[in-house]
């Protein structure tokens, strides 16, 4: 998977908020086998008061995907995609701005107009947005290499609220890597999104908030691989009508 | 004569156990006043070991399991358990913490208003954990040190500690050594609320903005409290305060009358496995990471450290714990 210019093995991208301890993310992150872990800067830490977590995050040696979690407008996350570039030493961005607080969807109209003005500051923009075909059109105009549409709202662990606009949406951007960001609950859930054809899955409280976060980590790896592989092998249609899986050649003759 | 750098809770726990089994013990604090400087004066003061275990390892149960008994020696202690409620939307939440926890019996509606009348109606469903306690922290401080005194404690405050000491209980300071020692910052607020009667911890969950609410007497109770990695000590945010005084609303009406007479802001000492740790380096042992489990785990880590600096005492010491 190539996402803007970097070859990329693992198509698991794990959030670290939420886990119980560093100790408890450092482990689930190494079961999952990730290479691409974002990081929220809250508006707080962005003086740099966050360094003894994140130093402990970039002791980690995966990619480091900076996202503007909990920005509600378009100078805000611009501000904080900015900061974040100073911090991590990227380009990549996880744009994400907020439409509303309870329902955290994306405000599709600030999503495209940040988009824009960060695109052509230079940073490669990994969208969250929703499974709305003409938005991602939008986006790609903007600049955008990568969309990530939701499953369903963030850390609610429904799973895939609308599995065919994803279908839809992959059938319209044959060529452009969508990772479902959001709403992943259970392993099957990531299984399904592959299924799909999605490129990759990024998921956080449904590891982070597991009974025990590496195993869960693990389980998510297996079952994205799974997903992806039975995508690859062109899974059989579904029928109405029973079709013997034994062969007739063979049968006992009873006359 | 062992020599203890800072006068906080962990140094005080060391100081205490120490000089009660035989030891000279010299303790120094750069601050001239008990717990001026210390983030403890900011800790909620529960001794809330099966509550904990909810997000931590098994460890703080193993080691909190004696912190009841070790802290009514010093301080007054009230063990009246912890309470914990959710509204009938986050039911969910309650049935997961259920899960993952142990110690408690389920109570509905009338059991809650028999162990706290104020709630009546409020909440139809809980957690009762009866086996837990709740003790005030800035007292508890105190009367620390003055035990640790009365058992031959030389405590020297407002003079810093000399280069060289036996034993490092400074929290944050001692970053520049433990380098995988990180602050947590937390945010809390004391409510004066006369006329509400509330008498033990009640913990309301809530996905986003769990909140805990601590009697500390004379009608006022500690809300708290916020974990963010960072080190900044600015003073509370407006959207942690907001959401603070959101969920204790939530917890009981009365309290949106209540004066807010005084926030607070300090950084917790964590290791990774946010469990504390007391390490040697060169000649000094460092007790240290106590995060939020302060009070909960300060005695169990002073019994270490002075099974470590007092060798000799540590089988007697226990024998004579068993047989007590």
């Amino acid at each position: 998977m190539r996402l803007y210019d970097t070859d990329i093995r693992s198509r698991l991208l794990l959030g670290t908020a939420q886990y119980p301890s560093p100790a408890v993310l450092t482990d689930a992150i190494r079961q999952s086998g990730s290479q691409i872990i974002t990081v929220s800067l809250r508006r707080e830490t962005t003086d740099g008061s966050g360094a003894g977590f994140w130093s402990q995050l970039r002791d980690l040696d995966c990619l480091i995907l900076p996202n503007t979690a909990g920005c509600h407008t378009v100078k805000e996350a611009v501000t904080t995609a900015h900061m974040a570039r100073d911090l991590f030493d990227t380009r990549w961005i996880k744009l994400e701005v907020i439409g509303h607080s309870d329902l955290l969807q994306p405000d599709v109209f600030a999503l495209v107009e940040a988009a824009r003005i960060l695109t052509e500051d230079g940073f490669q923009v990994f969208p969250y947005t929703t499974d709305d075909i003409v938005v991602g059109e939008r986006l790609l105009q903007a600049g955008c290499e990568v969309l990530m549409p939701w499953g369903a709202p963030i850390g609610s662990g429904q799973g895939l609220r609308t599995p065919d606009a994803l279908r839809a949406m992959r059938a319209h951007f044959p060529d452009t890597p969508l990772i479902v960001d959001a709403g992943i609950g259970r392993p099957s859930d990531a299984t399904k999104a592959m299924e799909l054809g999605m490129d990759a899955v990024l998921l956080n409280t449904a590891v982070a908030k597991a009974g025990d976060p590496a195993k869960m980590a693990h389980a998510m790896a297996l079952a994205i691989v799974a997903g992806r592989q039975g995508y690859e092998a062109d899974p059989m249609d579904p029928r109405d009508l029973a079709v013997p899986s034994t062969p007739v050649l063979g049968l006992a003759d009873l006359n | 004569m062992i020599t203890i750098a800072g006068a906080g809770l962990a140094g005080l726990a060391c100081a205490y156990e120490l000089a009660q089994r035989g030891a000279e013990v010299r303790v120094y604090d750069r601050a001239s006043e008990i717990g001026a400087a210390s983030v403890s004066r900011y800790a909620g003061g529960m001794l809330a070991p099966w509550c904990e275990r909810e997000s931590a390892e098994e460890a703080v149960i193993t080691l909190g399991g004696r912190a009841i008994d070790w802290w009514s020696n010093v301080t007054p202690v009230h063990r009246r358990g912890t309470l914990m409620v959710a509204p009938a939307r986050d039911r969910a939440e309650l049935t997961r913490f259920a899960r993952r926890t142990s110690g408690y019996k389920g109570v509905g509606g009338a059991e809650i208003e028999a162990l706290e009348p104020a709630l009546a109606g409020r909440f139809q469903q809980g957690l009762f954990f009866d086996q837990e306690a709740h003790l005030d922290p800035r007292q508890g401080l105190i009367d620390l040190a003055q035990a640790a005194v009365k058992a031959g404690v030389d405590l020297r405050l407002g003079h810093p500690a000399p280069k060289q000491v036996d034993l490092d209980c400074t929290g944050m300071p001692a970053g520049d050594q433990l380098t995988d020692l990180r602050p947590v910052r937390g945010e809390m607020a004391i409510l004066h609320c006369p006329g509400l009667e509330i008498t033990r911890t009640l913990r309301l969950l809530h996905p986003r903005i769990p909140l805990y609410l601590v009697p500390r007497g004379d009608d006022h109770f500690m809300i708290g409290a916020t974990m963010i990695e960072s080190s900044s000590t600015r003073p509370v945010s407006l959207r942690s305060l907001s959401d603070l005084l959101n969920a204790a609303f939530v917890l009981h009406p009365a309290l949106a009358e209540a004066s807010v007479v005084e926030t607070g802001t300090g950084l917790r000492p964590a290791f990774p496995d946010n469990l504390p740790r007391v390490t040697q380096l060169g000649g000094t042992l460092f007790l240290n990471g106590l995060y939020r489990h302060g009070f909960l785990l300060a005695p169990a880590m002073a019994m270490q450290v002075a099974d470590r600096l007092l060798p000799e005492t540590q089988d007697a010491h226990h024998r004579q714990r068993q047989s007590a």
